[in-house]
């Protein structure tokens, strides 16, 4: 067995960006999440990477955008109020077809709000947060090995897809530590980047862009993006399913929620009550199938998350018609994280 | 096998290296574990907290509501986190600092360790961590005590390994204190 390191999740983020072969990071810094930037300032240099502190958050995702533009793997992190002010490059990122990773630890809001843990900007992440209707990829990590597995994978399906990743967790995730192993960067079949633009030379021109102004051609745009999601929908959702097969009850819960709840579920099954656990990796693509077929057999959902009801609306639009979806929240802020005793008395009710 | 743990002090008293190094332990005997300090707005002499969760199979939550054993350090801890101990399970409790009088819990045992004052009898009082790592040991099985040796050397950084053999020494008159207590 590979030796296996404990490692806080932040760390695990960065290790995984190099060992993914990014070697340009552009952020400032903002609890819960400086552990990102703290780690890449030090190991990019010795790599010829380049660690920039920019002067702000908005220069920080466009320093991602042009870098992208060039054919390099980069990356930017923050939190919640952070990743708001990035939300105008990621959907110029987004119109431009440009890969890039962007790391969201995200706290409690809104505004300021605090820096405890929070699902808050669920709805930020998947229903793309900034201007014009469009998506990115976004993932959310439960646990260590999962940030860094699914930042290696964020870094691939931004590739694949040319469209930005997110990877989506909180100081639950982000500050505690786990063992790792520090698995060594699967092989992918990617595509060649034959639209970077490399400065003027004897090339045809290359153009990045995200403005459309021929008639039809932005409709066009728009239509190719789309088929883009489709495509994700039907080949990149991924989930985990926990004792679904014979579950009364299923509980669906994404990242730091989901390692609460399975203690919750472990609880209730030693009670003899038949309860499975569903948890989105992906939240866009959003498993639906996924959560069709399991309430083809289980009729009743409860939706759990540190936020007062946004998952639960895409669980709803994707569950068989006559399943019932019950919803337990509750807003992040101090103190305000649910305990495992608690999940259980919520599956107690819902059963 | 599941073990979870509460360790309560104040900042400075080492709370977080012995999550720390039951963790690494845990780690070396192929274990699960995770290691989540109380993450707010922090300041320095203020409350420092981790939940310690060490398992064959799934952690599963890194957040416990009510642990199997708490380790108190300081008063405020116990006062805070005391309640919290499941019925029947375990209460560490450093009476060097912490007065017991108005705790009324009879529910779970209560094991009584003047660890500052063993501590300062092995002459560093910054042992107070050690003793009680090795008072939990002792009582849990959670980890083997041999493990806890290796433990340090990644515990600690490499500058701090010459106090390996102390902290041994500390960690073992922890657990000498606890099987003195219990037979």
């Amino acid at each position: 067995m590979t030796k296996r390191l404990f490692v806080k999740g932040n760390e695990a983020v960065a290790m995984a960006a190099i060992e993914a072969g990014c070697r340009y990071y552009f952020g400032y810094p903002i609890t819960p999440q400086s552990d990102i930037p703290e780690y890449l300032s030090r190991e990019l240099p010795r790599l010829n990477g380049e660690f920039i502190q920019a002067e702000s958050e908005i220069a920080s995702i466009n320093m991602l955008l042009g870098a992208s533009a060039t054919g390099v793997r980069a990356m930017t992190s923050s939190s919640s109020p952070g990743i708001s002010l990035k939300q105008e490059g990621i959907s110029y990122m987004a119109g431009s077809e440009l890969p890039g990773v962007i790391v969201n630890i995200s706290r409690s809001g809104p505004g300021l709000g605090g820096i405890d843990a929070s699902q808050s900007d669920y709805f930020q992440a998947v229903k793309g947060g900034g201007h014009g209707g469009y998506h990115i990829v976004v993932l959310a990590p439960s646990s260590v090995q999962e940030m860094y597995d699914l930042t290696m994978l964020a870094f691939d399906l931004a590739d694949i897809y040319r469209m930005p990743a997110m990877v989506l967790a909180d100081s639950v995730v982000g500050q505690m530590k786990e063992p790792l192993v520090p698995n060594k960067r699967p092989a992918a079949d990617l595509p060649d980047k034959d639209w970077a633009v490399r400065g003027k030379g004897d090339g045809e021109q290359r153009v990045v862009k995200s403005l459309f102004l021929g008639d039809g051609e932005l409709e066009a745009h728009n239509w190719k993006l789309y088929r883009k999601y489709q495509e994700l929908k039907a080949r990149e959702c991924r989930w985990e399913a926990c004792q679904t097969d014979d579950a009364d009850l299923l509980v669906a819960a994404f990242g730091s929620t989901a390692r609460i709840a399975k203690t919750a579920i472990m609880m209730a099954r030693e009670e003899g009550l038949k309860v499975g656990l569903l948890r989105p990796i992906t939240l866009f693509p959003f498993p639906e199938r996924a959560f069709l077929e399991a309430t083809e057999r289980t009729k009743k959902v409860l939706v759990v998350e540190l936020n007062t009801g946004q998952m639960v609306e895409d669980v709803r639009l994707s569950v068989a018609r006559d399943a019932e979806v019950a919803f337990y929240g509750r807003p992040p802020g101090a103190g305000s994280l649910p305990t495992p005793e608690e999940l259980l008395e919520q599956i107690r009710q819902h059963y | 096998m599941r073990h979870d743990l509460f360790i309560a002090g104040f900042g400075g008293q080492g709370v977080l290296l012995a999550g720390n190094l039951l963790s690494y332990a845990a780690i070396i005997e192929g274990k699960n574990v995770s290691f989540f300090p109380s993450y707010g707005v922090e300041k320095r002499g203020g409350a420092a907290m981790c939940t310690v969760v060490i398992a064959d199979g799934d952690v599963g939550s890194p957040v416990i509501g009510n642990p199997s054993v708490t380790i108190a350090l300081n008063q405020t801890s116990l006062d805070k986190f005391g309640s919290k101990v499941k019925p029947g399970g375990i209460c560490i409790v450093n009476t060097s600092l912490v007065n017991l009088e108005a705790f009324g819990r009879r529910d779970i045992e209560i094991i009584r360790v003047p660890m500052n004052d063993i501590a300062m009898g092995l002459g560093d009082a910054r042992m107070v961590n050690m003793v009680a790592v090795g008072v939990y040991v002792a009582k849990t099985g959670a980890v083997n005590s041999a493990t806890l040796e290796e433990a340090l050397k990644s515990a600690l950084p490499e500058r701090n390994h010459s106090f390996i053999p102390a902290n041994m020494k500390a960690i073992e008159a922890g657990a000498e204190f606890a099987r003195a207590k219990t037979s």
